[in-house]
């Protein structure tokens, strides 16, 4: 568990206006693990969050899913993909508050492995999801883009914060 | 480097038991909360559900969970369950492990919330669950009180640390 000046803001934003993307950029590489909190909504419901590491949008991405909607769970499992999911059926909502995404990227600034990362996703009206997902890439993250998938657009409120984890 | 991660109050289970475990007057000062509890009741069975009231209220709460354990899979919509504690039929001095959390607590829109849940028993049946839940509520969130399902004691050395998050 983390404490103290271990863990530490690199940025947050609420959106003030509606949006697309949303960018981290600039990431140092100083820390060891990423955190990336989410409480976002979409103008239009039921959108899946995702990651673009470093600008990457090639079919570099990789993932596999456990998820449950309350009334049956099961797996999916994707590769080659052109982004990194964050959630699977944890979908958006238009009223903010309604899903909470919870994203640890590990050993995200080394130069020698692929990057991995957990996300839980969460919306009480749709499902849970448990996603593991890799970036085929062994350069540091120095920039994430977040959006929403078919044109989503991240409605005025939603949240989002980037935490850094040192290890010592 | 500022204290980004912080303990707002814990709370440690004496010899005589307790009913709930309560964290009141909780400041607004945080933008997300993580309260981690490690459970076990004195009811006779292989688990305890462990519920969760915001403010008081038992009201207005959805939510999407399913589980495992070990040999097959749960689902459900029940509402306030935010995790599994052990029971008395299970390995003694064996508790099960929560970590629940809020993002943007104090603020105007309703509360969703992540749980990640464990127990672990040294017998065939152990449980694990994922829970995507809502409280469809705009207060901010000043109390949080976590309540075994049937009425029985958490029993001594059960223990919950409410941590707070802050984003600036």
């Amino acid at each position: 568990m983390p404490a103290g000046s271990t863990y530490s803001t690199i940025a947050t934003t609420t959106l003030g206006s509606n949006q697309s993307i949303v960018t981290f950029s600039s990431i140092p590489g100083t820390y060891t693990d990423l955190v990336l909190i989410t409480n976002a909504a979409t103008t239009v419901a039921n959108k899946d969050v995702y990651m673009h590491f470093n600008s990457d949008s090639g079919s570099n991405y990789s993932r596999t899913v456990l998820y449950g909607n309350g009334s049956s769970a099961a797996s999916d499992r994707a590769a080659n993909v052109s982004f990194g999911w964050i959630d699977y059926l944890g979908w958006t909502g238009t009223t903010l508050g309604t899903q909470v995404c919870v994203v640890n990227i590990m050993n995200y600034s080394n130069s020698t492995t692929n990057k991995t990362f957990l996300s839980r996703a969460n919306n009480a009206a749709s499902a849970v999801d448990a996603n593991v997902g890799m970036w085929r890439n062994t350069a540091a993250i120095n920039r994430i883009d977040i959006g929403a998938t078919t044109s989503g657009i991240f409605i005025t409120g939603s949240t989002f914060t980037l935490y850094g984890i040192t290890a010592a | 480097m500022p204290n980004t991660f912080s303990l707002i109050a814990s709370s440690t289970v004496g010899a005589g038991g307790a009913a709930s475990i309560d964290f009141t007057s909780i400041p607004s000062t945080y933008t997300d909360l993580n309260l981690v509890f490690s459970l076990r009741s004195s009811q006779a069975a292989a688990s305890e559900n462990i519920y969760v009231t915001f403010n008081g209220s038992t009201a207005n709460f959805t939510a999407r969970w399913f589980y495992g354990d070990g040999s097959a899979i749960g689902n459900s919509t029940t509402g306030r369950l935010i995790g599994f504690g052990t029971a008395a039929n299970n390995t003694a001095n064996t508790f099960g492990t929560t970590s629940l959390y809020i993002p943007n607590y104090a603020g105007s829109t309703n509360k969703s919330y992540s749980s990640d849940t464990v127990t672990e028993n040294n017998a065939t049946l152990a449980y694990t669950g994922l829970i995507a839940g809502l409280w469809s509520n705009t207060a901010a969130i000043t109390s949080i009180s976590i309540v075994p399902q049937t009425a029985p004691l958490f029993v001594q050395y059960s223990t919950a640390y409410l941590y707070g998050v802050k984003n600036a």
